[in-house]
């Protein structure tokens, strides 16, 4: 039998290292798009979805924050539940703007980061907030940033008999949102995006950008200048300009690198762009 | 006279049923409960599952095919080419201009080089691509405005037709004038059930062949002409057809899967992915349209000018009709009494066009409609007064001359429309504003507009062509059975046929055969000419019938068959001696009649264009609500409201069914429905990259219809599939240039182009 | 790799029964395995793709596109297709299927099967779901014949009509 199908991320691993050329297979919804095309031509196949703790999402305490820590077998839809919605709001926005219920029911963030198209909808949140990607693999497990995890168009740094455990994601103090241009309203691939984290803590924002460049990117320049700009509250931040938001929408299209693509092209993206950071951050101070 | 009738969201469903209920169809039961038989769920013992090799080039020139290494793999037990056809190789809709394999010259990209049979799809598809081809790739020719001067890419020449439209004195110009040039891209069908059959090799030598087809004779024909076989031996049944709009009208899979079925003696199933249900089916031309328009200051229409430029692709598919309809309707519903009219119907090695619903009238509605908003402007009068003024009637004369003998209440269907209630306000949720479920859009960012526009074009055929279909009806013990070729796609035919039977005989059970090649033709499901010819032919049938009961109740009590009446099921006689049931006058007794109809006459268009070529025609117009983001580029279609000429409304519940599908596909247009093409090669085909509306981009559409009987159709009826697709795309776009003031001359429209970055 | 293989076997538990499949190749979509080998063509093929949600069916209780699951990989799942969902007797319809046959949202009838799945599974979860609730629910399910406003239509009746059988 060519199907394996541990149930514990040890199995898992000595799964691949049987079947090096193995099909990893979680919710399938990229990944099955090339097999039914006859792209891929899987002998063997480890699927993931009956590892438990892949499926778990807890809370854990490091140096005195909260990370919320997801299982790279979480769908969509358990992205968009209260336990995650409520400590990170713009990943619980993003799930819900993918795809269709059957997607959103399949579908995980281990998926979304291991086929690392420039347009996951989850990337850009956890670029904002510079999430942690944790590997694991015959000699143990790793953690890299979001930024270093994802290299370039569908590449990541995943090495050979990996496996992406979990996501590890900063809880925030403050508001989060996700918006997301395609030409229809619903079931579409961005065309440009923008997830927009604020730090009430802190006293910072970041961006994440989608779809604007081979991989996610972030904003800082933008994001550093605005903050200064900012009125801060224990619990609110506030424009002291209201034509704050249209100039830090241009600086953040200005950080974004599109491409001309049968989807769109660059200068509607960044005009996109700088749309959607305008806004979100309008929604953010309002 | 003229019934207005405004429909509820509401309409009770009848069981049974006859003209004028909303009957259920008879269908319905098996397709909700999954238990219909679409061509793609067919299953024979032994069968092996078909595959094509398509060119991926759009020009190019075969050296050499090598098909050995497909032959190699296991489970391959077929593979054929063009060396391997005894008949012709050639097929095509018309005129068989199209290669059913490549023999040396590729002209287009999907063209196919071969076709394969295996044990298991997969395999079928290995083989595929084992499958090596040395092509000397050719620069494609894909300007059609080139392609017209261009050498030959066929031996036809690249011009499908050329056609001259003069009406009275074209140099004639009145005092405003407005031009303007437009670009519609090219759409695609995109039914949801791929191409799918099913080929039995048959013992006589022959094949059976199940199939979803908008014509099954004419698909026969072919067939049989490639395969050197007498028609009566090849023998196609309709399968469950999954939509067709036109894309059907053309053979895809036919030939390949008999002809692997005939040399492997198996059954061959083929089912199309998505990706080669695009590359094998023909698209809506694409078309550049030039305009210009004169008119008097109070607004009356003084001279029309066009130049239409349509991209028929590679083959002839229909293209010498749509450029017809294009030249024909150019100017829209109004009477102009002068009027030059230049369409070109051009080959290139862009992907092949043919039928898709409103056949070359969607085409030059959008820019006809556009000129006229821009003409009402710079006439300083109301879009809408203006339509009015000119709008044509009954008596009337069309741009080719052609007096409109029948109905067109063009001046009806725009007050209707326009007399239906606007939406309320937009709830404030972001889901239902522009971008949806991208979380885009505030309030705030939202403007809502309103555009109309009107449309028409013809039903059936035209030109001369004497169209007909045969339909027979059986009547025993009370149980009719209606046995029609007529292709069920979706559109309810079966239904209205079923009402027909019961309204003429007054029985309540009415079977409808499967339609196959054992009966004559019923011609194509295209055109919104069913309802008329098909189902005049249902008709003629069960008077036929109904007057052989009359006759056999006349003879059985010695009296003139004159004296009888059927009502409703009961035959009567004046002085009550005879007052029986039909379903139990005559047991046992089978009453039987077979009857083809064939509308009235047309003529061929002479060289000027004019002629009395159209059958008959309908109209409808559209009034869009939409919201935009002009920021952002993005839409929303609220709402639609709509009137359209149906003649008599047969089944209401089917009818605005028909009208709202049409809609969204007319939506689709506008706003996101484009097959990209690059150098010939489609760049998007797939659902993913070619978009069609979602429920949540569909718009809210509310319908009133104008009843205005037409001479010579049964029960007064017209086709409804139509129209819906014609007006409702300017509409739209007409809505999106009010809210962002820009010219938006080509759909559909991008986000680019709304927001002002083109 | 010029031969395919064919000797995967394994158990599907499809609406409540278990079902053999013998020789198959590993990458078979859960559509292909119902539709060509268990005999149950309710789930149609409409894009491969996961875009046009005509192949829906239940994986443990989830409303998933059954040609983006691999069948070999979900031998411990319950799986549940309309020939499942619907009622058992020749010709009987549920309450969704009534309400889709009664409001004329049946044209073509190829995107039917998936739909009526995804309004299954939305009623269940939410019984009087407001307008955009639902037309986000059956986003994933496309239709190209109706413009979707008898299916709204459908819906509101199957909402008003379950409400009715609760009395």
């Amino acid at each position: 039998m060519s199907v394996h199908r541990p149930t514990s991320i040890a199995a898992a691993l000595d799964a691949l290292a049987a079947a090096p050329e193995a099909l990893v297979l979680a919710g399938g919804t990229d990944v099955m798009v090339g097999v039914n095309e006859g792209h891929r031509r899987p002998t063997d196949v480890v699927t993931l979805t009956g590892v438990e703790e892949l499926r778990r999402t807890r809370v854990e305490r490091v140096d005195g924050h909260d990370v919320l820590v997801v299982g790279a077998g979480v769908t969509y839809t358990a992205l968009a539940a209260p336990d995650v919605a409520g400590r990170v709001p713009a990943l619980a926005i993003a799930a819900r703007t993918v795809g269709s219920p059957q997607i959103r029911n399949a579908g995980t963030i281990g998926g979304n980061l291991g086929t690392a198209s420039p347009a996951g909808d989850t990337l850009p949140v956890l670029h904002a907030l510079d999430a942690r990607v944790e590997i694991v693999g015959p000699t143990g497990s790793r953690v890299l940033p979001v930024r270093e995890f994802v290299t370039g168009p569908k590449r990541t740094a995943l090495a050979p008999g990996e496996l992406i455990a979990a996501v590890h994601i900063p809880v925030l103090r403050g508001p989060q949102d996700y918006l997301k241009v395609g030409v229809r309203n619903a079931m579409v691939i961005a065309v440009a995006s923008v997830a927009l984290v604020v730090d009430l803590d802190r006293r910072e924002l970041a961006v994440g950008l989608g779809a604007v460049g081979p991989v996610p990117l972030n904003a800082p320049d933008a994001c550093r200048w605005l903050a200064h700009r900012l009125h801060w509250d224990d619990d609110a931040v506030r424009l002291t300009d209201p034509g704050d938001a249209a100039r830090f929408g241009t600086l953040v299209a200005e950080a974004s690198r599109p491409i001309d693509d049968h989807r769109g092209r660059a200068e509607y993206r960044r005009h996109a762009v700088g749309v959607l950071a305008a806004r979100a951050l309008r929604r953010a101070t309002s | 006279m003229t019934v207005v009738s405004r429909r509820s969201t509401r309409t009770e469903p009848t069981a049974g049923g006859r003209v004028g209920d909303s009957a259920i169809r008879p269908d319905g039961v098996p397709k909700v409960r999954g238990e219909f038989a679409f061509a793609g769920d067919l299953w024979a013992e032994g069968m092996l599952w078909g595959a094509t090799l398509r060119s991926p080039h759009a020009s190019a020139i075969v050296r050499h095919v090598d098909i050995g290494p497909a032959l190699a793999i296991p489970g391959v037990r077929a593979v054929l080419t063009a060396t391997d056809l005894v008949g012709r190789n050639r097929y095509g809709l018309e005129h068989r201009d199209q290669p059913v394999f490549v023999e040396d010259v590729v002209r287009y990209s999907g063209e196919p080089m071969a076709a394969i049979a295996a044990d298991h799809p997969d395999t079928a598809r290995r083989a595929r691509d084992a499958i090596v081809v040395d092509y000397e790739v050719t620069p494609p020719l894909t300007d059609p405005e080139v392609a017209i001067d261009a050498p030959a890419i066929h031996p036809d020449g690249n011009l499908f037709r050329q056609l001259v439209v003069r009406r009275g004195d074209p140099s004639t110009r009145g005092p405003v004038v407005v031009e303007g040039t437009y670009e519609i891209g090219m759409q695609d069908q995109a039914f949801m059930g791929p191409e799918a059959g099913l080929a039995i090799p048959a013992d006589d030598g022959g094949v059976d062949l199940i199939v979803s087809t908008q014509w099954l004779h004419n698909d026969r024909d072919q067939v049989a002409e490639v395969l050197g076989l007498p028609p009566d031996k090849v023998r196609l049944t309709l399968g469950g057809v999954g939509g067709a709009f036109g894309a059907r009208e053309d053979v895809s899979l036919h030939i390949h899967s008999c002809l692997l079925a005939l040399h492997t003696g198996r059954p061959v199933k083929t089912v199309y992915s998505r990706r080669e249900s695009f590359l094998g089916h023909v698209h809506r031309h694409p078309a550049r349209i030039w305009m210009r328009h004169s008119a008097e200051p109070d607004g009356t229409i003084v001279s029309f000018e066009t130049r239409i430029v349509l991209d028929g692709g590679a083959y002839r598919s229909s293209s010498f009709h749509v450029t017809a309809n294009a030249a024909c309707f150019a100017a829209g519903p109004y009477r102009v009494p002068n009027a030059l009219v230049e369409a070109y119907g051009v080959r290139t090695n862009n992907p092949p066009c043919g039928a898709m619903r409103g056949f070359g009238a969607v085409q030059v509605a959008f820019a006809h409609e556009a000129q006229m908003d821009r003409l009402a402007d710079a006439c300083g009068v109301d879009r809408v007064e203006l339509r009015l003024h000119n709008a044509l009637a009954s008596g009337d004369e069309l741009l080719t001359g052609q007096r409109i003998e029948g109905s067109l209440p063009v001046a009806e269907v725009i007050r209707a429309c326009m007399a239906l209630p606007e939406p309320p306000p937009a709830v404030d949720d972001v889901l239902a504003r522009p971008g949806g479920a991208g979380n885009t859009t505030d309030a705030s960012s939202v403007r809502r507009e309103v555009g109309f526009a009107v449309g028409f074009k013809n039903l059936m055929y035209a030109e001369g062509y004497d169209d007909d279909s045969v339909a027979r009806c059986r009547l025993e013990d009370g149980v009719a059975t209606i046995t029609c070729a007529a292709a069920e796609v979706g559109q309810g035919f079966v239904t209205v046929a079923q009402q027909f039977a019961r309204t003429i005989l007054g029985v309540d059970d009415v079977f409808v055969d499967p339609a196959d090649t054992s009966i004559g033709s019923a011609g194509s499901t295209s055109a919104s000419r069913q309802t008329m010819v098909s189902g005049g032919a249902v008709e003629a049938a069960c008077r036929a019938v109904a007057a052989r009961v009359l006759e056999y109740v006349a003879e059985t009590h010695g009296i003139d068959p004159e004296a009888l009446t059927l009502t409703d099921g009961r035959i009567q006689s004046a002085d009550g001696r005879v007052d029986a049931v039909i379903a139990s006058v005559a047991p046992g007794i089978v009453f039987e009649a077979e009857e083809e109809f064939h509308h009235r006459v047309t003529h061929p268009l002479d060289a000027d264009g004019q002629g009395d070529a159209h059958v008959s025609f309908a109209c409808a117009a559209h009034r869009a609500v939409v919201d935009v983001d002009p920021e952002l580029g993005l839409v929303r279609v609220v709402h639609i409201a709509t009137a359209q000429d149906v003649g008599r409304v047969l089944n209401p519940l089917q009818c605005l069914g028909q009208i709202e599908g049409g809609i969204a596909q007319g939506v689709g247009l506008a706003t996101m429905e484009e097959l990209l093409v690059d150098e010939g090669r489609i760049l998007n085909p797939s659902f993913t990259d070619y978009l069609i509306p979602t429920a949540l981009d569909a718009p809210t559409v509310a319908a009133a219809y104008i009843e205005e009987p037409e001479p010579g159709a049964p029960f007064g009826a017209k086709g409804v599939g139509e129209p819906p697709t014609i007006s409702s795309t300017p509409a739209v776009v007409a809505a999106i240039r009010a809210a962002t003031g820009r010219p938006l001359t080509r759909v559909p429209v991008r986000p680019d182009d709304v927001a002002g970055l083109t | 790799m010029s031969e395919q293989v064919v000797n995967e076997q394994y158990v599907l538990q499809v609406n409540g029964e278990a079902r053999e499949v013998h020789d198959a190749w590993v990458g078979e979509s859960l559509l292909y395995v119902l539709r060509e080998r268990l005999g149950l063509p309710a789930a149609k093929g409409g894009c491969e793709q996961g875009e046009c949600g005509s192949c829906s069916v239940l994986v443990d209780g989830a409303l998933v596109c059954a040609c983006l699951v691999l069948a070999a990989a979900v031998t411990d799942t319950e799986i549940v297709t309309l020939e499942g969902l619907q009622p058992d007797e020749r010709g009987a319809l549920s309450i969704v299927q009534q309400a889709f046959v009664e409001e004329g949202a049946v044209q073509c009838g190829f995107c039917t099967p998936g739909l009526v799945m995804a309004v299954e599974d939305l009623l269940a979860r939410d019984a009087a779901p407001e307008d955009l609730t639902v037309r986000e629910a059956v986003s994933g399910n496309l239709c190209r014949c109706t413009g979707y406003g008898r299916v709204l239509a459908a819906i509101d009746r199957a909402v008003g009509a379950t409400k009715e059988a609760a009395r």
